[in-house]
């Protein structure tokens, strides 16, 4: 369970950035890709969590799945698959080592609220 | 009156700073000439028992050390340091993996020219590991025989980030029934083209493929960091 840590992190990432930005954050909006070694659920959970006592409290957390996209040698073109196993073109079934997306763990936006 | 929330673009890597450090401790390593092997597991594969023959196998011919991740005890290292290699712990306390700040820390007073191999043994988990780079040259998963021969697909991402898998323990291949045919399907449809490699540490059988296997790696980095 490695989620509390990431979420401190992206706590402390959106600190950085509302500083910068002024007003209050309303939603951090986080693009995860299912090679990221990061369970969704625990992360929404953790988040909460890591939000209290700092500027981001009460703000939510809008997860973006990213697709898993390998690139098939054979067939010379990027695939999306919907699971990792196997890591396999669909069309041709070769196997695909390349994994082109599908690991992102990244801060896409934010949703800021400011006085009138 | 609060006007309508704006959304502002904002392109961040959430573990950035790890992967900064990460990259600045491969750097120091290439630098040192120090090829960096870490390992990482399920809890009970036997991380410990394989790293101890490893290091007692390599410390004739190259200067060896290990850093080993705990949660809680200083058990792995008392072991290790039965190997006469220099050895330290890193014990995490809750954390269940290690990160690039925790090596960095523990290489303190160490000076990496004088070594040749550094062993990292990661905290027993299969999950948490997986996003955290180490600065490490190779990754290297083990899986043993009593774990049964799919853990590759329950665990596809950290299996997927490694780039060798060892399976341990096979002196009990029989008992358990372990099928070899299973495992490596499993590891192939997880990261296809990874090699694996079957050792027992207790009998020593395949050490010696899997002692041949780390030198080609080493072999290798050195003539691409000339």
């Amino acid at each position: 369970m490695h989620e509390l840590s990431i979420a401190i992190s992206l706590v402390a990432i959106a600190e950085e950035e509302a500083e910068r930005l002024g007003g209050k954050v309303i939603a951090v909006h986080l693009r995860l890709g299912p090679m990221a070694g990061v369970v969704k659920d625990a992360l929404l959970f953790s988040y909460a969590a890591a939000c209290q006592d700092t500027a981001l409290e009460g703000s939510r957390l809008v997860i973006e799945d990213a697709p898993l996209v390998v690139f098939c040698p054979r067939c010379k073109t990027d695939r999306v698959l919907s699971s990792p196993q196997p890591l396999r073109c669909f069309e041709c079934g070769t196997p695909t080592p390349k994994v082109v997306g599908g690991r992102e763990l990244q801060m896409v936006a934010m949703e800021v609220e400011d006085a009138a | 009156m609060l006007r309508e929330p704006r959304l502002v673009e904002v392109r961040r890597n959430v573990l950035k700073q790890n992967d900064v450090l990460a990259r600045v401790l491969r750097e120091r390593f290439r630098e040192a000439g120090v090829f960096v092997v870490s390992l990482v597991s399920s809890p009970g594969s036997g991380k410990t028992m394989l790293l101890e023959r490893t290091l007692t196998l390599l410390r004739e011919r190259y200067r060896v050390a290990a850093l080993v991740g705990d949660l809680a005890t200083e058990n792995d290292a008392a072991r290790l340091a039965r190997s006469e290699v220099p050895v330290r712990q890193i014990t995490t306390g809750t954390t269940c993996h290690l990160e690039a700040t925790m090596v960095e820390r523990a290489l303190e007073g160490w000076n990496l020219t004088d070594l040749d191999i550094l062993f990292i043994e990661n905290v027993g988990n299969l999950v948490c590991p997986a996003s955290y780079d180490l600065g490490e040259s190779l990754r290297l998963v083990m899986l043993s025989v009593t774990e049964g021969e799919d853990k590759p697909l329950k665990y596809p991402t950290i299996f997927n980030s490694a780039d060798v898998a060892v399976v341990t323990k096979m002196d009990l291949a029989a008992a358990t029934e372990f099928s070899w045919h299973t495992a490596e399907e499993s590891v192939q449809a997880v990261r296809p083209g990874m090699q694996m490699i079957g050792v027992s540490a207790k009998t020593g059988e395949g050490m010696h493929d899997y002692i041949a296997f780390l030198e080609t790696q080493i072999a290798e980095a050195r003539v691409g960091a000339a």
